[in-house]
């Protein structure tokens, strides 16, 4: 005891000098912290917009309450219509009209791939991109990126591995939209079945524009499979899985984390045609009923209720903006008086067991100078007609 | 006469004056201006001059955007190299469009080419084609410095290359325009059985203006690929081809400087109106797109040549 307590006074001692002293780069202050952001506020990806406007909403809130250190976030958001030419000339606003500090949860795959090197070459962090894709995990090549979700391909492998230990005999159809989002998970699930690929018996795609898939999921019935891995966005999840139950085709079916939203998805589809679908999750599910009464999803609504009372309450896009919120107000409170962008690139990847309390419970942010993916882990769930049951462990790191 | 020449300088004095007196990021945005405006000036001599609406003019500007990324990424040509063969593919593939789509007319055209424009970029994510495309992810290019060792950063030495890129095409145009092919195409719009009872080969002419119109915006697309230092299906919506064809209209149809005006407004509006509203931006650009056509029927173009015809004649 008296050791540590040595210990404590001998690390406070030294720690004490280098706290006193304030480090800024640009676009930090005694007053200020200036954060970066390009969301589709128009376009074909404007549903998504509404993360850009819930991460408003949040620093709107964190300043209300005194902000973070004492300073007050400016969050500068742009819109890119989902376009990467537009994100190049935003992204260099930001960076060298606005002088942000770093930029913040830009949004799309595409996008966020055309400003990669920009960034990296100016050293200005490009924090929490908001995409699935598992390119941003690379500290060695691109130091001043980093993701937060839990990327497409680690999602379908724990998909595969799960097909492998219940079903190792299964015969597997496979539904995926024909994009980058959709290839990645194809990929992941593909690199998870390893040499057990060929107990795929058919892969189908289908694209954004078309009206439904309905012939899609009757070749994937007319295979013969019993296992199917639906890789679609809410309005095609939907679809398949009516259809599936429709035309009597029972197989045990695992869906994309995309699609889990229980009114966006389920509802439609028929709550009673989703019963047995299995997903992974790592946010808790606003409209799921047990989280009704969940601390932090009640905090969450009072949140919204407060801050952003035109967004709505059972699109989980407006969760997973506050949540990444939560994040990067931890990142900056560890930053301390330090506000360099070495150092939030530096805080950002040093987060042991970080929890936001939106996340399911036992998930947990994990960071490390090699290990630039925040979140890895989530929880099998099972609908139950109701809501998501969530059996097993929590896999992943 | 020796009043455009005077315009003329004073425009080139401040062209060449601008990017020392903005920073980097506006200098990037003016490059963006004088790329767009080559990609107008062509749409302007289909739609403008020969009176053939291109709603798919987007895939033309894809397309040189596309040869220009893979030139220099596959095949490790300079990016200067790039910018004619862009040019040159475009060319072929325009005439080649242009040919059955002749018999095209009118509101006919406008669906084939908007066919064009919509399927461009799902061609290009085309499983296929992929080793040459990147498919959805793209292809990222380096970005060039200035040579000759040139006291220039890189986006200035950009603009400089760009904007003399812009001169030579403006003066073909210009040339090409108030010539005997400029009149041809020009009566082909206004008239065109009195224009082929004069001797025009319609047929002929139509084709040519479809192909040169398409080399301009394909040129525009390698600049744009130069400066924006990606390429990716997603930058190539349906929505890029509405968007020159808003620029025209707004900059003057028929109107050689009325691609730079178009271009202005293209570039920068959008960027107002966001800042505006974060909830309707669009709405935004509508109310300046309806203000503009309200205002300056003729295009900003035309607004202008009123203007000094007004003033002319008190």
């Amino acid at each position: 005891m008296k050791r540590s307590i040595l210990f404590l006074a001998i690390s406070l001692g030294l720690s004490l000098p280098a706290a006193a002293q304030k480090k800024y780069d640009a676009g930090a202050s005694d007053k200020e912290i200036k954060i970066g952001n390009t969301n589709p506020y128009s376009g074909p990806a404007s549903a998504y917009g509404t993360i850009g406007k819930s991460i408003a909403a949040y620093f709107k809130m964190v300043n209300e309450q005194g902000g973070i250190n004492g300073r007050k976030v400016n969050f500068i958001t742009y819109d890119d219509s989902y376009s990467p030419p537009k994100t190049v000339e935003m992204a260099r606003k930001l960076v060298e009209q606005d002088e942000v500090l770093f930029v913040f949860q830009t949004l799309g795959t595409p996008s966020n791939t055309a400003i990669h090197q920009y960034m990296n070459m100016k050293k200005v962090p490009q924090m929490h991109v908001a995409t699935g894709a598992t390119k941003w995990n690379d500290p060695k090549e691109h130091p001043w990126t980093m993701g937060w979700q839990p990327s497409y391909q680690a999602e379908a492998k724990i998909y595969a591995q799960h097909i492998l230990k219940t079903k190792p005999n299964a015969k597997i159809a496979v539904l995926y939209q024909n994009d980058d989002y959709g290839k990645d998970y194809l990929k992941g699930f593909h690199d998870g079945l390893g040499d057990k690929k060929g107990m795929i018996v058919k892969e189908v795609s289908y694209e954004v524009s078309d009206p439904t898939v309905d012939s899609q999921i009757v070749q994937l019935q007319a295979s013969g499979a019993d296992v199917f891995f639906n890789i679609t966005t809410p309005k095609f999840a939907a679809m398949a899985i009516r259809k599936a139950y429709d035309i009597g085709w029972k197989p045990t079916q695992y869906l994309n984390n995309v699609s889990i939203g229980i009114k966006s998805t389920l509802e439609p589809a028929g709550l009673e045609k989703s019963v047995g679908l299995i997903t992974l999750g790592y946010l808790k599910e606003p409209t799921d009923k047990q989280f009704e009464k969940d601390a932090a999803i009640v905090k969450w609504r009072e949140f919204m209720k407060k801050y952003y009372p035109e967004g709505s309450q059972i699109d989980n896009l407006n969760l997973y903006g506050y949540s990444v919120g939560e994040t990067i107000a931890q990142v900056l409170r560890q930053c301390g008086d330090n506000l360099t962008r070495e150092n939030v690139m530096k805080q950002a990847a040093s987060m042991r067991g970080f929890r936001v309390e939106t996340l399911l419970p036992g998930v947990v942010i994990n960071t490390s100078s090699d290990d630039f993916a925040p979140i890895e882990a989530g929880q099998l769930q099972r609908f139950d007609g109701k809501e998501w049951v969530r059996f097993g462990e929590v896999v992943g790191k | 006469m020796r009043k455009a020449i005077f315009l003329t300088a004073i425009f080139l004095i401040a062209a060449c004056a601008l990017p020392f007196l903005v920073s980097n990021y506006r200098v990037f945005q003016f490059t963006l201006v004088l790329v767009y405006a080559i990609a107008l000036l062509g749409l302007n001599i289909l739609t403008g001059y020969s009176g053939q609406i291109s709603l798919g003019h987007g895939a033309f500007y894809a397309l040189g955007a596309y040869v220009t990324a893979i030139l220099m990424d596959k095949a490790g040509l300079p990016y200067w190299a790039t910018v004619p063969a862009a040019g040159a593919v475009c060319l072929l593939a325009g005439f080649l469009f242009g040919l059955p789509a002749l018999r095209l007319e009118g509101l006919y055209l406008a669906l084939a080419t908007f066919a064009l424009g919509v399927s461009m970029p799902q061609l290009l994510k085309y499983h296929h084609l992929e080793k040459w495309t990147g498919g959805v992810q793209g292809i990222v290019i380096a970005k060039p410095d200035a040579p000759f060792g040139l006291p220039l950063n890189s986006d200035r030495w950009l603009y400089f290359f760009t904007l003399a890129v812009a001169l030579i095409m403006f003066l073909l145009a210009w040339n090409l325009l108030r010539g005997r092919v400029g009149r041809a195409l020009v009566a082909i719009r206004d008239q065109h059985i009195a224009a082929e009872a004069m001797g025009v080969n319609g047929a002929l002419y139509k084709s040519a203006a479809f192909g040169v119109s398409a080399m301009y915006t394909g040129v525009a697309g390698a600049l744009g690929a130069i400066a924006v230092q990606f390429v990716a299906p997603d930058s190539f919506n349906i929505f890029l081809s509405i968007t020159l064809l808003v620029g025209i209209v707004v900059g003057g149809l028929a109107s050689i400087s009325g691609a730079l005006y178009g271009a202005l407004f293209i570039q920068f509006v959008p960027n107002i109106a966001d800042e505006i509203s974060k909830a309707a931006p669009w709405a935004i650009f509508g109310v300046f797109m309806i203000a503009f056509v309200y205002l300056m029927p003729t295009g900003v173009a035309g607004a202008i040549r009123l203007l000094s015809v007004k003033r002319r004649s008190p």
